[in-house]
């Protein structure tokens, strides 16, 4: 599983409008599949041109996600999260 | 008990529903007024917005059965479905907008279950409207948390060896379930397998149905 590109989901709580669930902010996961670029639309809501992003589909573990309260810790999740909300790590565990 | 008396039930014995006279919401206001200046500013016309409202009630969890009955029976169009399920949906003739689907295989190791734990956003333009429950609190706030619980409220119990892998619907694709063929289907067409795929079993709720012995 070298090949894994692991994203942080940044932790940040901006108000207005957004398409990152708040449960999966700061959680680390890995790259499924890249797709888009759709509009931005955090820009879009507001009546603003919506620049292109990518769309990654990250797939989280449920031990990631949940720690010792996940249901089955190997089960997974796999969200759209668009690129500005994702950093690169090395790591595949949140600090 | 149809034929006990109890204010609250009605003659079939179900309970009775109130009315809702109540005034319309704030959002209810706004809607009909956006869509009468709409209307006045020609923008669209009342009969395009009719024309609309059939085609989608016109959708049903039909059109993805059929589709999952020829990705069973069809392997070269079930490997272009699992490459860009919009394409093949289209391709087999179904309108679906611009709607951008993808579709995920259940197999003996994989179980999984659609959510959208941000709004309720579901693959609308392939299987019409969505069950009530699928908008519920409860169901997008524990799917993502405790799925196995909530497939086993559905009846689903899964073995631990299966992996369950959940999709939040969270951006701009939407999300099909291919079920797993049921045993005992061997030789049959798509025609006779389609009927065996229910809704649930392309949200990921279910199974496919089990051919009657």
């Amino acid at each position: 599983m070298t090949s894994r590109q692991f994203m942080r989901v940044r932790a940040d709580m901006p108000p207005g409008h957004v398409r990152t669930p708040a449960y999966l902010r700061g959680k680390c996961g890995w790259v499924e599949r890249t797709l888009g670029p759709f509009p931005n639309p955090e820009e879009l809501a507001y009546g603003h041109h919506g620049h292109p992003l990518p769309l990654l589909r990250i797939r989280f573990t449920m031990a990631e996600l949940w720690g010792s309260a996940a249901e089955h810790p190997d089960d997974t999740l796999d969200a759209e999260i668009y690129a500005h909300w994702l950093e690169k790590v090395d790591a595949p565990h949140a600090p | 008990m149809p034929h006990d008396h109890h204010d609250h039930l009605s003659p079939s014995g179900h309970p009775y529903r109130p009315d809702g006279d109540r005034p319309l919401t704030y959002w209810q206001q706004m809607e009909i007024a956006i869509r009468e200046l709409l209307i006045e500013k020609g923008v669209t016309t009342a009969a395009e917005i009719n024309a609309q409202i059939n085609a989608m009630d016109a959708r049903s969890p039909a059109n993805g059965a059929a589709v999952v009955a020829r990705a069973w029976t069809d392997p070269a169009f079930r490997a272009d479905l699992l490459a860009d399920a919009s394409a093949a949906s289209r391709a087999m003739g179904y309108d679906i907008g611009p709607m951008r689907l993808i579709a995920v295989e259940n197999t003996a190791d994989v179980h999984n279950v659609i959510v959208c734990t941000l709004c309720s956003c579901y693959p609308r333009n392939l299987l019409g409207l969505p069950p009530d429950w699928y908008k519920s609190r409860a169901y997008r706030s524990r799917t993502v948390k405790e799925p196995r619980n909530v497939l086993a409220e559905f009846g689903v119990t899964l073995p631990d060896r299966t992996t369950v892998r959940v999709h939040d619907s969270t951006a701009d694709m939407r999300y099909i379930v291919i079920p797993a063929r049921p045993g005992g289907t061997d030789g049959w067409s798509a025609g006779d397998l389609a009927p065996l795929v229910t809704r649930d079993s392309m949200i990921g709720t279910g199974l496919a149905k089990r051919p009657a012995v």
